[in-house]
């Protein structure tokens, strides 16, 4: 029986690892840097101008970009768990990741269909946020209008389904046309990094999140009355239009701009949440968002210190990790427990 | 508002119900003039399509009524804010709920949900409302217990037990004992007239056990092609409106017991 007492424990060890994990993520990487120099860099009290370069301006940013990822990812998975009833459901269901790499293609192999001058202007690596932003605001207000006008939750799922596969094949058709260099770029995207964020573009991810998590703070206790079913949230005085709004507004702030800043990032909103609730075995949110937040982060983390192959030249790409470390983790909590609760 | 109102919770005037859409309205059933009173348990029964849960929709402010008033508390219901009527009527639906994965303190505290801060966090006064409402109910025991790990007819009394918590004036159930065995099914309605006494609330219930509503409740709203019929059972034994409810093909009813039989 879980206690409010070992919840507090339970968040403790969790914080706990939480910083382990944080600064192990940065001591971590191709270049290997003593601990003691790791933390004379941290607290800017050396001259090694290559440590200064790689911790300051790589490993620091990316290791805050993988928290911000591991945590919006998983909350706005949570939400929309809870949001649909249903277990399967994670970011993509509103067709947000497909609205953004639909961007993104336009962008890297559209452009040569478009014309030389143009192509220049185009691939640069601001333009790909861009593009995949807008795609992915595109199909979230597409979704949204759909969702004022359609009742029922389970519809707006389906439709958002719908438009995941109109703009999957509308990428598949432009990368059926476009020269191999282009397809190559687009691929590349599709593995999603963590590590091309520079200090100021993490700072607009960091300001676009923080509302995003704002607004899911707020949405806690209209999700529990969500967990009810939404007549009886109605009968609770709940504004579901109102409410459902500012939870698919809050999701897709959240996995709308992490997606276009980092690229597509399997699992993680799938996951997360599953694996906190094995964790806490509670559906309260207020419990399971703070605890989201924390795991989300932990295992954003670990899988981005394993895709850099410490002491190594090489990286592999973060969806491949995330996808690789996770699915055999949520097929043994579920294997052990034999229940899929949400 | 008179004294004579005063003990009445819920009335209807000249109330028509059904689906209106823009080509047409299709009315179900019309001219609904019902008085709920503080303290009474009120069954409403009719057979299978004849409109119990459009009726239950309607005076829930789901649907719309096509013609007419409904007041609650002496306020037209249409003039409730969301809030407000959450705070005046709570609902026991037939729907299964979403989780089943809180336990039970949770799901009764969600209950307090229109009366908690914007976080939801349950204060002392509110964990004494739903001590309470368990013990009124007999799931003390159950407190601790995950709602997937109940019986139908536990969960049942866990729902009545939330409902409480939402300490409103009317509590209106959907066919709460569908999925019961027999003796739950008995159970269950007792409880409610219990509770109803106990607590003075009004309670609202449709039902297909007619034998049981009969026995137990203080007036009957029965639905029949022709009309609404709301009066103590004994009288509507005498007036014969139970022998409408049916085809008579295959059942019939006898007054004396207050029950159906099968044709021989």
């Amino acid at each position: 029986m879980n206690t409010p007492n070992t919840y507090k424990i339970s968040f403790l060890v969790l914080c706990l690892l939480l910083i382990i994990c944080f600064f192990a993520n940065i001591s971590l990487g191709s270049a290997s840097i003593p601990n003691s120099g790791i933390l004379k860099t941290l607290i800017g009290n050396t001259e090694n101008s290559f440590w200064k370069n790689i911790i300051i301006d790589y490993r620091l940013p990316k290791a805050f970009t993988a928290v911000i990822v591991g945590s919006g990812l998983g909350i706005s998975g949570l939400m929309v768990q809870t949001l649909f009833r249903n277990p399967l459901a994670g970011p993509f269901v509103l067709g947000i990741t497909s609205g953004a790499s639909l961007g993104v293609a336009i962008v890297t192999m559209g452009a040569s269909l478009f014309g030389g001058v143009l192509a220049g202007i185009f691939i640069s690596q601001w333009s790909l946020v861009i593009a995949a932003t807008l795609g992915s605001f595109l199909v979230l207000m597409a979704v949204l209008i759909v969702s004022i006008k359609v009742r029922d939750t389970m519809a707006i799922l389906i439709i958002g389904l719908m438009f995941a596969s109109i703009t999957s094949a509308v990428v598949s058709v432009l990368s059926y046309f476009s020269s191999a260099d282009n397809l190559q770029q687009f691929i590349f995207w599709g593995f999603g990094s963590l590590g091309n964020l520079s200090w100021n573009e993490l700072l607009i991810l960091f300001v676009l999140y923080t509302i995003g998590i704002f607004l899911s703070i707020l949405s806690i206790k209209t999700l529990n009355t969500l967990l009810l079913g939404e007549n009886y949230a109605k009968s609770l005085g709940v504004n579901l239009k109102k409410s459902r709004l500012i939870i698919i507004i809050a999701t897709s702030l959240l996995a709308g701009t992490i997606t276009a800043f980092t690229g597509p990032i399997a699992f993680i909103g799938l996951a997360i949440p599953h694996i906190t609730r094995q964790v806490f075995n509670t559906s309260n949110h207020k419990i399971l968002l703070p605890a989201v937040f924390i795991i989300g982060a932990i295992v954003m983390l670990i899988c981005d210190s394993i895709a850099q192959l410490p002491n190594s030249d090489l990286t592999l790409p973060i969806n491949a990790i995330t996808s690789l470390v996770g699915a055999p983790i949520v097929i043994w909590l579920l294997v052990r427990k034999r229940k899929m609760m949400f | 508002m008179t004294l004579k109102d005063k003990h009445i919770i819920l009335k209807t005037e000249d109330l028509s119900i059904g689906y209106a859409s823009k080509k047409a309205k299709t009315i179900i059933a019309s001219n609904i003039n019902i008085e709920l009173k503080k303290g009474e348990l009120i069954g409403l029964i009719g057979a299978n399509g004849i409109g119990k849960s459009t009726l239950l929709r309607t005076l829930t402010h789901v649907q719309n009524p096509l013609k007419g008033h409904i007041f609650l508390n002496g306020k037209n219901i249409s003039e409730y804010l969301a809030l407000d009527l959450a705070k005046a009527m709570s609902l026991v639906l037939t729907e299964q709920m979403a989780s089943k994965n809180l336990s039970v303190f949770e799901l009764i505290a969600l209950g307090r949900q229109p009366y908690t801060n914007w976080l939801g966090n349950v204060t002392t006064e509110d964990s004494n409302v739903i001590t309470k409402a368990m013990e009124q109910t007999n799931i003390t025991n159950l407190k601790h217990k995950k709602c997937f790990e109940l019986s139908d007819g536990q969960l049942q009394k866990v729902m009545i037990a939330r409902a409480l918590a939402q300490d409103t004036d009317l509590i209106i159930l959907d066919e709460p004992t569908t999925h019961l065995d027999m003796y739950h099914k008995a159970y269950i309605l007792k409880l409610l007239q219990k509770l109803a006494k106990e607590t003075n609330k009004t309670i609202l219930f449709s039902s297909h056990e007619i034998d049981l509503a009969i026995q137990l409740c203080d007036t009957l709203i029965v639905m029949t092609k022709n009309k609404v019929v709301t009066n103590q059972p004994c009288n509507l034994i005498k007036e014969g409106v139970f022998e409408t409810l049916f085809p008579k093909d295959l059942i019939t009813f006898n007054s004396d017991t207050g029950s159906f039989r099968v044709k021989k």
